[in-house]
């Protein structure tokens, strides 16, 4: 009874407790700072005052959205304070599929790391694998082949488009655009299908590993590109008729959830919503990794900052990866698909049945892994989320003595206190839909 | 004589190379990545002089838990100790990044927050409090953020046992 008597009654019934949103009468300063003073910068005082003018205490109501809401993307939780039906202040509630992955990466050799990562973000698998595999080439000091480079590019962006519709299909649902969302299904299916023809695997493929990739490119590969490429804009158009041209879509989402560049930079945000300000970075192009440098594409930007933009970019990024898988197509090499030190890979299958020494050493590499140099090494990529980093601490044994992806849904997910204030509950879908959040990568 | 210049070469290079530094902290290469390594007490204000020099944004924090690895290469002048806590910031301008890599004593392990100036490390604080134990001190809402709050320990601290559940096959007598 004493312990608790501040708090509110649904403390005790749930095990987050401090974590979730306290009412408005007893949450102190520092906590209203961390709501609206931080991006504003405003004072504490000040933050207080903002608020309190406005509301009395006794009008204002604090629901809970989700887990289990159908529109939160997963289990993501969020608390709301509502006057009516505006928010005032909204907290996010993650851990809800925390499973410990940074830890189990370290229980895990570093060839069996990219079956652990790539479950992290699970629309856009290939991006974790290729982070955790360009911070460990980056340790053992490393050059890929060029055609493992090529492929790497020509897959990922595979998985760019692929998310990049899976959004354009949740984004819909969630705004009421059923049809949509059917669409982006469909089409998201046919780029999976060239996933699984090359991978073996829709989702999850463990396909980028330290040294190269798994396998080759399959006998007509290029086909399976090509129908995509020719089979897209037709759709693409249709999604343009369909939502772009259409005055309930428009309006539910201009203006919407408005953000500048500043405070998205104040607050580490990258990707799809820190152009949607029109600050003009794309690690791609600013700090090229893979072989980026030498492919010919665009980086769209936005200018408002709202939902609408968001959700544009993204459709025009699928442009734009589609005009570099074209050009992965004429320009890929021919040579190996992964490196030829016998350090990191393993000896193909056919010499196994004849030399003893491949036999002993391919059982060696898949029960004792290769060992890496000591060392740290932080490696970025642009995911269709924004920045994906991988940092990786080695002692000099074949397993990461530390494994801490950088997930840029985490980071992106702290704009959500901000977007909100002010808006509706209505918005407030439109809202987390164009943060795009992939729980498991939020949580790990 | 080549052999006398060479000797005496090789005898003054170590003593007279001072230690590299960049914005008054010691500087490290780790695979063409800079790395800086401020003290607990100097952390705040070097974040203070990287803000105004165009770091804008810290893209990333996190915690490494030492305990079991005594093969890290640090300065000279630095005393390692069991925590560390990891940052990363990036300058858009001059398209750099930076590391800094904070030693974090077990006993007591404070560090100031960097959230008045990055307000983005917010949840990134809290999931290095949650995962390690390190406190944040100016932190403004310094709680649990992926385990329950009423979990025991710091999962991603070495001396955490990584818990394992038998794996239960289908028709096998339950083990418990």
């Amino acid at each position: 009874m004493t312990a608790t008597h501040e708090l509110p009654a649904n403390v005790n019934q749930t095990s987050e407790g401090g974590q979730e949103l306290t009412s408005a009468d007893v949450v102190a300063a520092s906590e209203r700072l961390r709501e609206l003073g931080a991006v504003l910068r405003l004072s504490e005082n000040d933050a207080i005052l903002a608020e309190r003018e406005q509301v009395p205490d006794d009008e204002t109501m604090i629901i809970n959205m989700g887990p289990q809401h159908p529109s939160t993307h997963g289990v993501l939780r969020l608390m709301l304070e509502l006057q009516g039906e505006t928010v005032l202040r909204c907290k996010p509630i993650i851990g809800y599929l925390h499973t410990g992955m940074e830890r189990t990466g370290e229980e895990l050799t570093y060839l069996q790391g990219p079956t652990n990562v790539t479950r992290m973000d699970y629309a856009a698998p290939l991006f974790t694998e290729l982070a955790f595999s360009l911070t460990v080439e980056k340790l053992l000091d490393i050059e890929v082949p060029e055609r493992a480079i090529w492929i790497r590019m020509l897959m990922t962006e595979m998985n760019r488009i692929s998310s990049h519709l899976l959004f354009m299909a949740t984004n819909g649902m969630d705004l009421g655009a059923v049809s949509m969302m059917l669409y982006g299904w469909r089409e998201r299916e046919e780029a999976l299908r060239f996933l699984q023809e090359v991978t073996g695997l829709r989702m999850n493929h463990n396909y980028i590993r330290p040294g190269g990739v798994a396998a080759d490119l399959p006998d007509g590969w290029r086909d399976g590109v090509l129908r995509l490429l020719d089979m897209l804009p037709g759709r693409l158009a249709e999604y343009d008729t369909l939502l772009n041209q259409q005055p309930i879509f428009r309006e539910r989402l201009q203006g919407v959830g408005a953000i500048n560049a500043d405070e998205c930079l104040a607050l580490g945000v990258t990707g799809p919503i820190l152009r949607s300000t029109g600050y003009d970075w794309d690690l791609r192009r600013d700090m090229p990794y893979l072989a980026f440098d030498q492919v010919d594409f665009d980086v769209v930007v936005g200018s408002y900052g709202d939902c609408f933009d968001r959700y544009a970019i993204r459709l025009a990024e699928i442009h734009e990866s589609m005009k570099i898988v074209r050009q992965c197509l004429e320009k890929m090499p021919k040579g190996d698909y992964r490196i030829q030190d016998k350090k990191v890979t393993p000896p193909p299958r056919a010499r196994i049945d004849e030399s003893m020494e491949a036999l002993i050493h391919h059982f060696k590499i898949f029960t004792e892994g290769f060992k890496v140099p000591e060392g740290e090494a932080y490696v970025a990529i642009e995911s269709p989320r924004g920045e994906l980093g991988c940092y990786i601490v080695s002692d000099g044994s074949s397993n990461p003595y530390r494994m801490h992806v950088r997930a840029p849904s985490f980071v992106n997910l702290q704009t959500l206190p901000h977007l909100m204030h002010g808006s509706l509950v209505a918005d407030a879908v439109a809202i987390i839909s164009s943060v795009d959040p992939i729980l498991g990568e939020v949580d790990r | 004589m080549t052999d006398i210049d060479a000797q005496s070469g090789e005898a003054d290079t170590p003593a007279e190379i001072a230690p590299e530094t960049l914005f008054d902290t010691l500087l490290t290469h780790s695979h063409g990545q800079l790395v800086l390594h401020p003290t607990r007490e100097s952390y705040p204000g070097l974040l203070a002089t990287l803000h105004a020099a165009g770091y804008h944004s810290v893209v990333d924090l996190c915690g490494v838990d030492y305990l079991t690895n005594d093969s890290r290469q640090l300065p000279a002048a630095i005393e390692p100790e069991r925590f560390e806590v990891v940052v990363n910031l990036i300058n858009h301008r001059e398209r750099a990044r930076l590391r800094l890599r904070v030693q974090v004593p077990e006993i007591d392990a404070v560090l100031p927050s960097a959230f008045i100036l990055y307000p983005g490390t917010e949840a990134m604080e809290r999931e290095t409090f949650d995962m390690f134990g390190i406190s944040f001190d100016g932190h403004p809402d310094l709680t649990r953020i992926l385990m329950p709050e009423d979990w025991i320990g710091h999962p991603l601290r070495k001396d955490y046992d990584v818990g394992r559940i038998p794996v239960q096959f289908k028709g096998a007598p339950a083990n418990r």
